[in-house]
């Protein structure tokens, strides 16, 4: 079953530049899909669509039965509460402790102490971070603030995580590390599309790659053969 | 109790605001303090110009002075004509004989000089009392009173009633003039503490919008935040309204300057001022937090 379906979809934006255009692309539930191409090939604001962060010149696109595109700026919320994003810049509260970060996506929904004390600390075993609850993000490496920025996406149990390059700066061997996080999230049901620029990863997990170029779908590959046609 | 939460939350996040930006957050404060200090002067001066201004309509009193040859036909004629004019609230025949006594009465040396006069050496008129409705229409009533046949003359303290009136007018619209004017500036002031607020809160907006906060999620704890600083800018004026008016009060004994001008008594006047200013401060705080959000927090 389709948890992501667009449909002819366009993005011009006000300066003129086309982003994307003529896409049409489904995502099952459960799927852990890369998107790669160069850079200006219409990645980044194609996973920007999906989380209404953009809105789609024409054409329609569906993510977990809402028409993003028709939804007005006040509802965006209700899109934003299926989906879990991370940023190659985690976007941590610098302030605030490893749990205060993760548990914050829950405070704002007002749930009991106790309830977002046991997600948090679930989550944050998941991540492997479950001792550095108290750590600040500068007492932290970037893998470490990766894995809290993914345990705070995770943390509300959303069907979708959208990663735009998690791994960018992280060395190969923490990269790995992250790859491995988002496999076991994945394993637990979560969809994932993930942005990358690198290759490796992606011939290493070996699943769906699309490519992208000039805002259409260049390639569409199955599990393996991408770094078969590539090499 | 989730709603409870999500307030209890916002509040603790209102309060970290304040106190993040606390040079700001002072010279919103002390700009609301200030503000209501001038409120409460303004109610206080106001209200008890109110009060005096009653106390004195209730004392004007329009005096037709009657000729002392009518009889008392004509005299019954002239309370006629009195009781059909607008505005008339009531009347009384005063004799010259009434008032002859009236004035030996209240002094000695009145006393000495009418003691021997008879009816008809007594040059004292007889009079009619009268009593008006509204005091901005007394000068139409005195009028009309003079036009009638067997009134010599119309006396109500003319001139100086208006004056009063129109000086008393002066003061209050000097003071709700002063009170917008500090209003707005405080509302301005209060606009620009949250403004930087929302600055310095940007990535953390930005989070709370990813992970899918409403806009009432996202805005009201700048708006519980203006609200704070309107109560904590109250706490200053309220105990200087209570204390201060009270201790007025006493110092002056409850009259200013003589026993005419009488004081209000303080309780529940202060408590009613203080409620006042509360609500002033908070509404003040309230709407320069809304239009710093309107303005710079768009989602």
């Amino acid at each position: 079953m389709d948890l992501i379906k667009l449909t002819n979809v366009k993005k011009t934006y006000r300066t003129g530049v086309t982003a994307i255009q003529d896409l049409n692309l489904r995502i099952a539930k459960g799927d852990f899909v890369f998107i790669i191409g160069s850079t200006g090939c219409g990645k980044s604001t194609l996973i920007k669509m999906l989380y209404r962060e953009e809105k789609p010149t024409s054409g329609q696109i569906v993510v977990g039965g809402i028409d993003v595109g028709k939804l007005r700026n006040g509802k965006v919320y209700k899109i934003r509460r299926k989906i879990g994003v991370v940023f190659q810049d985690y976007k941590l509260l610098p302030k605030s402790t490893v749990f205060e970060n993760v548990a914050f996506a829950l405070e704002i929904f007002g749930l009991p102490k106790d309830e977002i004390y046991a997600k948090v600390i679930k989550v944050l075993e998941l991540v492997g971070l479950k001792n550095k609850i108290k750590n600040y993000p500068s007492q932290l490496s970037g893998g470490e603030q990766q894995r809290v920025a993914i345990a705070r996406a995770i943390v509300n149990g959303p069907k979708l995580l959208i990663c735009d390059e998690p791994t960018g700066n992280l060395d190969p061997e923490t990269s790995m590390e992250i790859m491995q996080v988002l496999e076991e999230i994945n394993k637990l049901g979560t969809t994932i599309i993930m942005v990358t620029h690198d290759i490796n990863i992606v011939k290493q997990m070996n699943k769906r790659v699309i490519v992208l170029d000039s805002g259409r779908v260049l390639k569409d590959y199955e599990k393996g053969t991408y770094s078969h046609e590539n090499n | 109790m989730k709603t409870i939460r999500i307030i209890v939350r916002n509040i603790r996040d209102a309060f970290k605001g304040v106190f993040r930006n606390f040079s700001l957050s002072f010279a919103s404060i002390s700009c609301i303090t200030i503000t209501l200090i001038v409120v409460a002067i303004s109610m206080v001066l106001s209200e008890n110009v109110d009060n005096f201004t009653v106390i004195v309509e209730k004392d004007v009193t329009i005096v037709a002075f009657l000729d002392n040859e009518l009889t008392s036909e004509q005299i019954e004629e002239i309370k006629d004509k009195i009781s059909i004019i607008d505005n008339v609230e009531k009347y009384e025949f005063k004799s010259k004989q009434t008032i002859t006594e009236e004035m030996r009465d209240s002094s000695e040396v009145f006393d000495n000089i009418m003691k021997n006069w008879d009816d008809d050496e007594n040059p004292i008129q007889n009079t009619y009392q009268i009593k008006v409705t509204d005091i901005n229409g007394i000068k139409k009533v005195a009028d009309e009173i003079k036009n009638i046949d067997g009134v010599t003359l119309v006396k109500y303290g003319e001139g100086m009633v208006e004056q009063l009136i129109s000086a008393f007018e002066f003061i209050h619209k000097i003071c709700i003039g002063a009170v917008i004017a500090l209003i707005l500036v405080t509302a301005f002031l209060i606009s620009n503490t949250i403004k930087i607020t929302i600055g310095s809160r940007q990535r953390e907006i930005g989070i709370m919008r990813l992970i899918g906060a409403s806009n009432l999620n996202i805005r009201i704890p700048f708006i519980i935040e203006g609200l704070l600083l309107g109560i904590l800018g109250s706490i200053i004026p309220i105990a200087t309204t209570i204390y201060g008016y009270t201790e007025l009060y006493k110092h002056f004994d409850g009259h200013l300057f003589s026993n005419f001008i009488k004081l209000i008594t303080p309780v529940p006047f202060v408590y009613k001022t203080s409620v006042v200013l509360l609500v002033v401060g908070v509404l003040v705080g309230m709407f320069g937090s809304w239009r710093a959000v309107k303005k710079h927090l768009k989602i």
